[in-house]
């Protein structure tokens, strides 16, 4: 069967072979057509690289261009064949019509080919003083390619100087091709081109000539240029400020970055208000715009608003989310509603994510949820208000609504301790609907952290820890600790329910995790009620939201990069640098971590950002399961900063190592002294919030589950 | 520094067309492509722009009808400036075919390739005017007869070429007005903008420049006009790049060349609050076997407008069957596919209210919350007001001057559309 197929192929390819060589005009076209074809969805036609190029000669236009295309597409597979369509390419670059001229070079500029290279010097040295825009304007881009290839050659040439000479030519495009082109190899050489102010003059003057594209690129270019006074950025700001009103929504953008480069720049605070003033109206219509420009268009006003939030802070409705909008663009309007709110919107706001939580797309739903939860955290005036809402969700009982509103709640508790005591209630009268891990997790803490509030707390653990073994672990954890306070609180009450899950957790579970955790409550316990209560019901680290904010120096770079990928990744630059530009001095300890996928990298490559993607993708932003216990983080993360860690490191040694040992006081002092200076979660020990030069290396690596659980256990400021 | 490489992908992720413009991509993103967007079930994870770290490439894409767009980058690109030739694209791809699908884009390949390679040049875009590229690339090319570039192409003037010519030199200026509106369950209003467009048609010769006049509240009072004239306020315009952006900032008028044709000459918003045209009231009542509609709709236009070809889309339950309803006036039709009652009213005159009554079964079984699902969605409002432009928008002026001083003659349109009209259910 495969034999038969193999060979239809092979006499298809002979057919063509056959075609190709016809004398009749219109055959060897619809040959090049079909072999082009077969090119485009993958199959291997570099045998017929001699044929083709027998076709080269066509005064065709179409079959040229396409002979072009295949050349390029498998020169570097036959370069000793790809050097015969070189004269064929010298003579057309001298041909009397501009287009083919152009096509020429363009072409023999994208063979990567290395002799190849030496016979497109002459042609391109020659075009570039074509008198024709259109070739000069390609020429310069050619010099860009040619310099990705062969970096010193440019230079021999002296074609960079050729290039700078283009800068001041008269037609718009050239101009604009040239800027890009020399962008582009300064990315290389960072050093070799910089924009100076006579030249700033003459593009803001080219702005006004170019079509939509090389205005992109000018302002692109225009935007590395740092203003050397007060009157230089009062001028920039002034001429690019008219770009605001074009259609094309990223000549706006890029004329937005340049505005809020050289806010700080301007002559006066009145010039500064004025010009972002003009960015609101500018930026909120491409509201209006596909939902991917859309995106684009939210992500920058989310970094925008981060530092001029007047800008915005009138126009919140705008950022309501419309029922068809994608779900990516939902999010991006709750994350800068939740940003937006204020005293005099809240009450809109609120009422407007409360209505998202009725709707039918879960991952909305959840995550409006999550924003009401947020909001709650980061504005205490309207925590009782967000309180309110959950609580009418959560008696509503709809799947998955009931189970995200514990989850939020949960985080709610950890922020004002004692304040919503009447909620409680509520949730143990709703806790046959909970069911996702996550949400009962969340449940079972907040059970063990308010037993003396519930009466039935006993009984309700009780039917839960009946089901110990079908759970997840990390349920089981929550089960474990949430016996221990109740035994701690109630006293002999909870002795049985205590004595199973000790039992369950140490004996009968194959999780090592739950296991330890297990032994340490033992040990813990048998140090005595008083000691234990001392550890277990520490006053826990405070939480809050940041509502999405961004560290200064992670907002500046991305101010710098509005519109830019990195802007759009909401990472830094320099993490986005491209493998042939000179190296940016970092340590990375990507390699031994490329095994735990991508996002796990990420989140260890550039520290600040993964303070936003964890909040974006974890339900459970503030505390993850350890940090629930609230009292024996280190003994489950297992890395403490180094002086903390010998002190903690030999007690829990004893701890461990020696079963049966009595362990003194003073050491459990110790401890607990140790456990509540290492703050909120042990884990920013190994947070990058250090800059990106610190060398990763110098921290212990971090056990595989505890990197998972990175965003989880992110400390909140 | 802008793309690496520009592909177009089936819905399932294969490529149908792709172009290389840097070497630092290879031709393969169907695996990337396919466990980031295509195969991914959680869609909460989904974004339009991603990056797959193990290969440092970025990727943006747009999609269209089944198809995706796609460009890659290793490099830390300008990203709007990607998304919108991306977007510029499948507009051109529509001016020369048509029809933006599957099929059209394997049958038109070798004119996509020529396109690709005159559009964007080593990922810098370069030009996007399908009039201006349509006279140099073309499907049926005469033999023996290379064209050449047209001077538009790196002109300051690049949507327009010289030497057109019209027997009779007219423009036809259409003042186009949608209403966004979200109006919550109890009736109030939540958000309302108006997005309007003002679309030319130009037929004039030669090299003409125009400037155009409306009742700019700013630009009235820049030109010292003291009359009492119903003016807007106009604070956020976007327009076509043939319109001299920085003359604009300076004294507000809006002069420009045209391109040839049909063209958007400018877009403006205005967060007004708009009273609702068309109001819809809808009760649903669901009952244990049945639904019950009872749907007012009533038009608020002033007098004298009429409101045409309004159509209301109300939700209706997955399990609903055989409907029986009627209304004072227009038809109704049941879409099962959509899961949607569409009442159709031809004309609607102002202060007209119309009724529609009626029910759909239910099967007895069935989950009362997977209905309530149904009744989340809002109400959906289209219609037409012919003559009217809601913003109160009106065009004072068009001159047309060209060298050769022929007399042109302007035609001014106006209508009110229904964009996102939006009305919750309680």
């Amino acid at each position: 069967m495969s034999k038969a197929f193999s060979n239809a192929k092979k006499g298809e390819l002979f057919e063509l072979k056959a075609e190709l060589n016809s004398q009749s005009n219109s055959t060897r076209k619809e040959a090049v057509r079909k072999t082009i074809a077969s090119m485009t969805i993958g199959r291997d036609v570099s045998g017929l690289f001699t044929d083709v190029l027998n076709c080269m000669q066509s005064p065709n236009i179409e079959i040229k261009k396409l002979v072009y295309l295949y050349i390029v597409n498998y020169a570097h597979t036959k370069p000793d064949l790809a050097i015969l369509a070189v004269n064929s390419f010298v003579r057309d670059s001298e041909d009397p019509n501009p287009l083919l001229r152009a096509l020429a070079i363009r072409t023999m500029a994208c063979i990567r080919v290395d002799k190849i290279v030496e016979y497109l010097l002459e042609p391109l040295q020659r075009t570039l003083h074509d008198q024709d825009p259109y070739v000069r304007k390609t020429a310069a881009v050619c010099v860009a390619k040619l310099h990705a290839m062969n970096p010193e050659l440019v230079q021999d040439q002296g074609m960079l100087d050729s290039l700078l000479d283009l800068l001041t030519d008269g037609n718009p495009m050239v101009v604009s091709n040239a800027v890009a082109s020399l962008m582009d190899i300064a990315e290389y050489r960072p050093d070799f081109f910089k924009i100076d102010s006579p030249l700033v003059m003459k593009l803001l003057h080219a702005l006004n000539e170019c079509n939509e594209w090389g205005q992109v690129l000018l302002l692109d270019a225009l935007a590395e240029y740092n203003p050397r006074n007060h009157d230089e950025a009062d001028a920039i700001v002034e001429r690019v400020t008219s770009r605001l009103q074009h259609a094309n929504g990223a000549v706006v953008l890029a004329a937005t970055r340049i505005v809020i480069a050289n806010a700080e720049k301007l002559s006066s605070d009145e010039k500064r208000m004025n010009s972002l003033k003009k960015l609101t109206a500018p930026l909120i219509s491409l509201l209006s715009a596909n939902g991917e420009f859309q995106y684009v268009a939210l992500r920058s006003i989310r970094i925008i608003n981060q530092k001029y939030s007047f800008l915005f802070q009138n126009d919140v409705r705008v950022f309501f989310c419309k029922y068809n909008d994608p779900l990516y663009v939902k999010f991006e309007k709750v994350e800068l509603l939740i940003a937006l709110l204020d005293e005099s919107n809240s009450s809109i706001v609120l009422q407007e994510m409360n209505e998202y939580a009725s709707e039918v797309d879960m991952d909305f739903v959840k995550k409006s949820i999550e924003g009401i939860g947020r909001i709650a955290l980061a504005h205490e005036a309207s925590a009782d208000k967000c309180v309110e809402l959950l609580v009418a969700l959560l008696k509503a009982g709809h799947d998955g609504v009931t189970d995200q509103a514990v989850v939020v709640l949960k985080n709610i508790f950890r922020s004002y301790p004692q304040r919503y005591l009447s909620v409680v209630e509520v949730i143990c009268n709703n806790c046959e609907s909970i069911g996702e891990p996550d949400a009962k997790a969340s449940m079972i803490w907040i059970f063990g952290e308010y037993a003396e509030h519930i009466p039935q707390v006993v009984e309700l653990l009780g039917e839960l820890m009946e089901g110990f073994s079908t759970e997840p672990v990390s349920v089981q954890l929550q089960l474990l600790s949430a016996a221990v306070k109740v035994y701690l609180a109630r006293g002999h009450e909870g002795k049985g329910l205590l004595e199973s899950a000790l039992r369950l957790s140490t004996k009968e579970t194959y999780s090592t995790d739950l296991r330890d955790r297990g032994y340490a409550y033992s040990r813990l316990l048998s140090c005595g009620d008083e000691v234990a209560r001392k550890v277990v019901m520490n006053e826990r680290p405070a939480v809050s939201d940041t509502r999405g904010e961004m560290s200064a120096d992670l907002q500046a770079d991305l101010s710098r990069n509005m519109g830019k990928m990195s802007s759009l990744l909401m990472r830094k630059s320099a993490s986005l640098r491209s493998p042939t530009a000179p190296p940016v001095l970092t340590v990375r300890d990507s390699d031994n971590l490329l095994s735990m996928g991508n996002d796990e990298l990420l989140m260890i490559d550039d520290g600040p950002t993964d303070a936003i993607q964890g909040r974006e993708n974890g339900s459970e932003q503030f505390l993850g399961t350890d940090d629930l216990i609230g009292a024996l983080p280190s003994v489950a993360n297992g890395s403490q900063p180094p002086q903390k860690d010998a002190k903690a490191g030999n007690l829990l040694d004893e701890l461990f190592g020696a079963p049966g040992k009595r362990i003194d006081r003073q050491a459990l002092e110790r401890v607990e002294i140790s456990f509540n200076s290492s703050g909120p979660g042990v884990s920013s020990s190994m947070l990058p919030v250090a800059p990106a030069t610190a060398p990763a290396r110098a921290q212990p690596l971090p056990p595989v589950d505890d990197i998972l659980s990175l965003p989880a256990t992110q400390p909140q400021k | 520094m802008v793309a690496s490489a520009i592909f177009i992908l089936d819905s399932k992720g294969k490529t149908l067309i792709s172009r290389i413009f840097r070497g630092d991509v290879d031709a393969d993103i169907t695996g990337d492509f396919c466990a980031r967007v295509i195969d991914v079930d959680d869609e909460s994870g989904l974004k339009p722009v991603f990056r797959v770290d193990s290969k440092k490439r970025t990727y943006a894409y747009v999609k269209h009808s089944n198809l995706y767009v796609v460009g890659v980058t290793v490099r830390n690109s300008n990203a709007a400036m990607l998304l919108e030739f991306l977007n510029k694209l499948v507009e051109v791809f529509k001016e020369y075919f048509k029809e933006v699908q599957e099929e059209s884009i394997r049958d038109n390949f070798v004119i996509i390739y020529e396109l690709l390679d005159e559009m964007m040049d080593f990922g810098f875009p370069q030009v996007s005017e399908s009039k201006v590229l349509q006279q140099y690339i073309t499907q049926d090319y005469h033999v023996l007869e290379v064209p050449r570039p047209p001077v538009a192409v790196t002109n300051a003037v690049s949507w327009r070429s010289e030497g057109i010519r019209h027997s009779r030199n007219e423009v036809f200026l259409d003042v186009i007005e949608k209403v966004n509106i979200v109006i919550s369950g109890n009736g109030s209003t939540l958000r309302s903008e108006i997005l309007g467009s003002l679309m030319v048609k130009s037929l004039l010769s030669g090299m003409p420049d125009l400037k155009l006049g409306l009742n700019d509240r700013l630009q009235l009072s820049q030109a010292g006009n003291n009359r009492r004239e119903k003016s807007v306020d106009l604070e956020d315009i976007k327009f076509h790049q043939c319109v001299r952006l920085s003359k604009f900032e300076s004294d507000r008028t809006i002069s420009f060349i045209p391109p040839d044709g049909e063209f958007e000459l400018m877009s403006y918003r205005l967060n007004m609050q708009v009273r609702p045209l068309v109001w819809v009231d809808a009760v649903i009542e669901l009952k244990a076997t049945r639904v019950e509609y009872l749907v007012k709709v009533r038009s608020q236009l002033k007098p004298r407008c009429i409101a045409n070809n309004v159509r209301i889309r109300l939700p209706v339950q997955l399990d609903a069957d055989t409907p029986s309803f009627k209304c004072s006036s227009g038809k109704y039709k049941y879409v099962p596919a959509q899961d949607e009652l569409v009442w159709t009213i031809k004309q609607l005159k102002a202060g007209r209210e119309l009724v529609m009554r009626g029910r759909f079964n239910l099967p007895s079984i069935g989950e009362n919350q997977e209905r309530d699902i149904a009744t989340k969605r809002p109400i959906t409002v289209s219609f037409e007001v012919p003559y009217f432009a809601v913003s109160g928008l009106q065009v004072r002026f068009l001159k047309v001057m060209e060298k050769s001083g022929y007399r042109a003659l302007p035609w001014v349109r106006y209508i009110t559309q229904a964009g996102d009209y939006q009305i919750r259910i309680v």
